[in-house]
């Protein structure tokens, strides 16, 4: 396996208008994706998680280090694509439109754009709500069409911020599932934030605990357990003991309080 | 019918009633209160003398040139100081000054520039106009989703045209047009006072019956502005919900 994102030594800091200053937020953080990886990234809040992914996907400036992407370009595809915690949706546009967002732009003609939306809403099972007004949805169902934008533009990278954080449990628990049959089906690298451990744990094939103050990585954990995989089997529950212990760790060592 | 109808129904004709009982019972003198009744009359003397018409389509005019320069000067430049700091600085006392001054404050200047003409009454209509397009705009674009500008940032749209587009224009809607309706009501509300001083229209007409104690007539012109306004607001806010029907 090639690595897809490979950062080292990263730093960041910023203040509150989004220019790099201050005291670091992060600091000497090493992370590598291999391509087709499923990776979840858990921690306290404020250390950092939503910048590591902003910085990714050049949303905000780093003041040092490197990230080194490699990624196929192409006019007719987008690189990195993000999914946000509050699905995001452009009020007034209807499903469809807020779908091909990302597609407008593109090297794609009017029947290769509406094909990809098709594709896309198809795989999320909201092919019979592209007509539909984001306000007219679910909070379940507006993140699936968050989760369509993204993979409309056909990324190598997904980036989620928190996607099922504001979801209810039940809720949840269908889109990681169906999140999981999507990133079988389409083999896309994935780079997921998340405050549930359980989800952080059945979700990756590597668990990024991060931590400190300023924060980095602090463990990895590789979650053994073989795909499909149940949310009560025995590899499964045990990385959760372990990460959840791992993360207590972090706390007491000072970090996010 | 429903009953919220009937009520509005009820209260509008009782109204009149009481209006026409006062006017009959000989208490106050016809020329200052002309009975309701009197009116259908005037109304049909002012058409078929060919005055009606002819002072509609001159406030009209005046009108919509005083509505659509107020409207889109004052859009553009509330948002060009919502979205350039550099205007917004330029702009920050200049509107203090300008902004409390009354449009019929203005109407000497008017006739100064441009004489008892179309052009002063279209000045004096567009800068109540303009005054309200330019904070309802400003105020629009500056409470447009910063996490729509993100996300717009982060699906590749990351030109100032692109933004101004996709997100700014499409989410200072509501407040922009809410903006354009108030202005609307305005432009109407001036329309008459800037024809008082002999711009040719339905306020010079009420000046000119009033001096002749043609009461009656001043009220057909007063419920034609009434009239008026309710059609152009009807129509916008009917354009309005077409616009807007993403809104819940």
């Amino acid at each position: 396996m090639a690595a897809i994102v490979q950062i080292d030594n990263l730093v960041a800091a910023f203040d509150a208008r989004g220019e790099p200053a201050g005291s670091p937020v992060f600091a000497n953080l090493d992370l590598t994706i291999e391509r087709g990886e499923f990776v979840t990234l858990v921690g306290p809040s404020g250390a950092g998680k939503s910048t590591l992914l902003r910085i990714i996907a050049d949303l905000m400036p780093a003041r040092d280090g490197t990230v080194h992407k490699t990624m196929q370009q192409s006019p007719q595809r987008r690189p990195i694509a993000m999914v946000f915690q509050e699905a995001r949706l452009m009020p007034w546009r209807r499903v469809r439109d807020n779908v091909a967002f990302g597609l407008e732009g593109l090297r794609l003609d009017a029947a290769e754009r509406n094909q990809r939306v098709d594709d896309v809403l198809r795989l999320v099972g909201l092919a019979d709500f592209g007509d539909r007004w984001p306000y007219e949805l679910s909070g379940g169902q507006r993140q699936r069409v968050g989760i369509a934008r993204a993979l409309a533009v056909d990324p190598d990278l997904l980036l989620m911020d928190e996607p099922f954080g504001a979801l209810d449990a039940i809720t949840r628990q269908t889109l990681q599932d169906e999140l999981l049959r999507i990133w079988h089906e389409t083999g896309k690298s994935v780079l997921f934030v998340t405050h549930d451990i359980d989800e952080a744990v059945y979700l990756g094939d590597r668990v990024l605990l991060l931590g400190g103050t300023p924060a980095t990585i602090t463990q990895s954990y590789d979650i053994a357990a073989g795909r499909p995989r149940r949310r009560d089997q025995e590899q499964i529950t045990e990385a959760v003991t372990r990460v959840k212990r791992g993360l207590s760790q972090t706390f007491e060592g000072g970090a996010g309080i | 019918m429903n009953s919220r109808t009937l009520a509005s129904a009820t209260g509008l004709i009782v109204f009149l009633l009481i209006w026409e009982a006062i006017a009959r019972s000989g208490v106050v003198a016809p020329t200052l209160l002309p009975a309701p009744s009197v009116l259908p009359g005037a109304l049909i003397s002012e058409v078929s003398l060919g005055f009606w018409h002819a002072m509609v389509l001159a406030s009209m005019e005046h009108y919509l040139i005083g509505l659509f320069l107020g409207s889109l000067l004052g859009i553009a430049c509330g948002m060009a100081v919502a979205l350039f700091p550099r205007v917004d600085a330029t702009q920050a006392w200049l509107a203090r000054v300008l902004r409390p001054i009354p449009p019929l404050a203005w109407i000497p200047f008017a006739i100064i520039w441009f004489g008892v003409s179309q052009s002063a009454a279209a000045f004096i209509i567009s800068i109540g106009i303009f005054w309200i397009n330019y904070f309802a705009a400003l105020t629009a674009v500056e409470a447009v989703d910063k996490e729509l500008i993100e996300l717009s940032n982060a699906f590749g749209h990351r030109s100032f045209f692109a933004r101004l587009v996709k997100v700014i224009l499409p989410g200072a809607a509501p407040g922009i047009l809410g903006g354009f309706r108030a202005g609307l009501g305005m432009g109407w509300m001036t329309v008459v006072a800037a024809e008082l001083f002999g711009i040719t229209g339905i306020g010079s007409r009420m000046m000119e019956a009033a001096g002749l104690l043609a009461t009656e007539v001043v009220i057909v012109y007063m419920l034609t502005i009434a009239f008026l306004y309710a059609v152009s607001d009807t129509v916008f806010v009917r354009v309005r919900d077409r616009l807007l029907q993403w809104q819940q």
